[in-house]
């Protein structure tokens, strides 16, 4: 009777053993939890780059490595922690909880589901590849601007075609979750009755489609640009470099909420739990995230407010992209009204979204401050920047991935994992993350620029506090492998509700649940 | 659950797909049309200096000479990554009375044993004035060729339009000049 047997006529209850299983696998929850393990690794990976850079910033001059490899790192760094571990990472929640959250058994396209995994690690190592090269990896930032990246030696056709590839992998991935959203819900699953994590995926998925295309098109231009003769970018032949930015803007606004939404929609399932309240408001978290999303094509410009643009654009940039700060304001009043005489109790993941909370919105200030077009001239490409979309990015993103993970691992598992463990995880991560990025708040406003090897000795200090607080961070991170791994092996069992406080359908599947999550369709009331 | 739902449930996943997929087609399309839009964009609201930097105005006829204002045009030019060509303003600045025909040259040399073709694009700053720089001639309208260690005068024939609004006493034009073929040379250079 429902839409949701429909679709799996072959029933395996066990599946198949050894690397086959993972290789083949159309099950959504083998392969979300594929694309978690792939984050991960990715998340070290970036994470040693990013280590790379903060040992050589201990102090100014030429330490370890040369500017050219600082380069290579700093670029290498945003792109594998953009499309190799945050977007990823939320991915993977998508394909184990959407299912179970809407009451169906599997995505709507498996097979599709399993290739767009599949091109990810092929992606990543062809990206990684480059630092091997003849003129070693790509060392123009991550935003890719030229004329500067079209300097880039034999590694600049393996980090277009790389890019091309994250992006039809987000992009098969993005149809794949609607579809999944609006044709597999159980009878009774209304639109306005989903969970917020499956609103704010929709959501998201619908960005993906409409600017992952734009960012292939952006980089296909720059491959024709250095190879076929064509001037896109090049103002010799009539183009124009600043083109590539309004266009790489256009997907890049877009895509720092495609990596945030799904943040919000983990955070609006933990906080009601352990605050053991309804979320308040939420029809309000819905409409918010869609104005978000929308909003979100209409502020690009505000990360190049000094290339020379009219002051009818700075003033346009300026107003459209503080009032993305109404819409978010009222996700943190909702978010803090549902904490509001809850009986309140703090967890791992409820601590990861209490940090997440406040962390965040001081990373949304911060973007306040930069979006004040005039105030930009001074913040720009400064250290200010790099220490806001850390915090949007890090205590944003990765801490609500962190809650997520806590939150549905012993679902996901059958076994709870290590409190006590997880709030050495946390506390240590907390502040070290504090460390790493609050100093480099001052170094910005003191007007230390981003993406230099070296810098001036008045900014030392606050530097080698950073570099302290980025070493921890990153160990802090082994303590999450261990808890992971030691609950993925044995643990103290969980029970199919797991938390007090947890209300959905995920919930009444028993811990862990079946290979098919409802193979028949749960009535929702 | 009878084959008939079955079958329909997968005929609109597939017809939604379908439509998802033409309109990431589309936006991977739009990309490329927002190069032309832009341009289009800024034409017609006249926003980023990009009036009349290509073409050529008409001569002000009927134009009045405010001699009781006086502007100081700043001129520059640059040649980035050449060692091949050189060019500089002949004088740094000019006083212009708003309205009246002026002239601006340019001393151009190729210093290489190559003939050389550059074409140089404009810029104005303030952007609100560039619409208000009216060039009634000028070497960036066409790629200009020096021959081995030719040097040339470029000229610009301009007015500034009356209606330059009165804050502005200070514009500045400047020039950055391309090798056209060296270019086109080292891509052909790089594909082989």
């Amino acid at each position: 009777m429902s839409t949701a047997t429909a679709t799996h006529e072959a029933h395996h209850e066990e599946p198949p053993r050894g690397l086959k299983r993972w290789l083949f696998t159309t099950n959504h929850k083998d392969i979300g939890t594929l694309y978690l393990v792939f984050s991960l690794i990715m998340l070290f990976v970036g994470g040693i780059m990013a280590l790379v850079i903060r040992a050589e910033l201990w102090e100014p001059g030429i330490q370890y490595v040369d500017p050219q490899f600082f380069n290579a790192m700093t670029t290498m760094h945003g792109l594998i922690m953009v499309f190799g571990a945050i977007m990823p990472a939320f991915v993977g929640l998508a394909n184990w909880l959407i299912p179970m959250m809407i009451g169906a058994p599997d995505m709507a396209l498996p097979r599709l589901n399993n290739w767009s995994f599949w091109i990810l690690p092929f992606a990543g190592a062809m990206l990684l590849s480059t630092l091997f090269m003849e003129g070693g990896a790509p060392a123009a930032g991550w935003t890719m601007y030229p004329p500067l990246v079209l300097q880039t030696g034999e590694a600049f056709p393996f980090l277009i075609f790389s890019v091309h590839l994250l992006g039809i992998s987000s992009i098969m991935g993005a149809i794949n979750i609607i579809a999944t959203i609006l044709n597999m819900r159980a009878p009774g699953m209304t639109l306005m009755k989903m969970p917020l994590f499956v609103w704010t995926w929709l959501i998201t998925a619908y960005l993906l489609i409409a600017v992952m295309p734009v960012l292939a098109g952006a980089v296909t231009m720059l491959l024709t640009d250095k190879y076929f003769g064509t001037s896109f970018f090049n103002a010799a032949g009539g183009g124009d470099p600043v083109m590539f930015q309004h266009i790489f803007w256009f997907f890049g606004h877009p895509e720092v909420y495609i990596m945030i939404l799904p943040a919000f929609g983990v955070i609006s399932q933990v906080i009601p739990t352990f605050a053991r309240k309804p979320l308040f408001g939420y029809s309000s978290m819905v409409y918010a995230t869609a104005s978000i999303a929308f909003l979100s094509f209409i502020v690009w410009a505000h990360h190049m407010f000094t290339v020379g643009m009219p002051l009818a654009g700075e003033l346009f940039f300026m107003y459209a992209t503080m009032l993305i700060a109404v819409p978010t304001g009222v996700k943190v009043f909702n978010w803090v009204a549902t904490m509001w005489r809850g009986a309140l109790t703090f967890e791992t993941p409820m601590l990861f979204a209490v940090a997440f909370v406040i962390l965040f919105t001081i990373g949304g200030f911060s973007g306040l401050m930069l979006a004040i077009a005039p105030a930009d001239f001074q913040y720009h490409d400064s250290y200010f920047v790099v220490a806001h979309f850390h915090y949007v990015l890090v205590t944003g993103a990765l801490f609500a991935i962190f809650a997520a993970v806590y939150y549905w691992l012993p679902k996901w598992t059958g076994h709870m994992y290590d409190e006590r463990l997880g709030k050495w995880h946390f506390w240590l991560s907390v502040i070290s993350v504090n460390l790493l990025y609050f100093p480099q708040h001052f170094l910005g406003l003191a007007g230390m620029p981003r993406r230099y090897a070296d810098y001036a000795v008045q900014f030392t200090e606050w530097n080698q506090v950073s570099t302290i607080g980025a070493f921890a961070f990153g160990l802090a991170q082994l303590i999450f492998v261990y808890v992971v791994w030691k609950t993925v092996r044995g643990g103290r069992k969980a029970t199919a509700q797991v938390w007090e406080g947890a209300r959905g359908l995920e919930w009444t599947l028993p811990s862990p649940p079946p290979y098919h999550s409802f193979t028949e369709a749960p009535e929702v009331k | 659950m009878g084959a008939r739902a079955a079958e329909e449930a997968r005929a609109a996943t597939r017809r939604l797909v379908r439509r998802l997929l033409v309109v990431a087609l589309a936006m991977f399309g739009f990309g490329f049309a927002l190069v032309p839009l832009y341009d289009v964009f800024c034409e017609v609201t006249g926003l980023n200096g990009k009036v009349d930097t290509s073409r050529a105005a008409r001569a002000p006829q009927g134009v009045r000479v405010d001699a009781s204002r006086t502007v100081r045009l700043e001129l520059l030019a640059q040649v980035p990554d050449s060692g091949r060509v050189e060019i500089e303003p002949a004088a740094p600045f000019l006083e212009v009375h708003p309205g009246e025909l002026r002239v601006a040259r340019f001393h151009a040399r190729n210093l290489s044993h190559r003939a050389v073709v550059v074409r140089a694009v404009p810029s104005v700053s303030p952007g609100l004035a560039a619409e208000h720089l009216r060039k009634v001639q000028c070497f960036c309208f066409d790629e200009q060729r020096l021959d081995p260690g030719e040097a040339r005068d470029f000229v610009v024939v301009f007015y500034l339009d009356p209606a330059l609004p009165a804050e502005v006493r200070t514009v500045s034009l400047g020039y950055t000049v391309f090798e056209v073929r060296h270019q086109a040379r080292a891509r052909a250079a790089g594909r082989g």
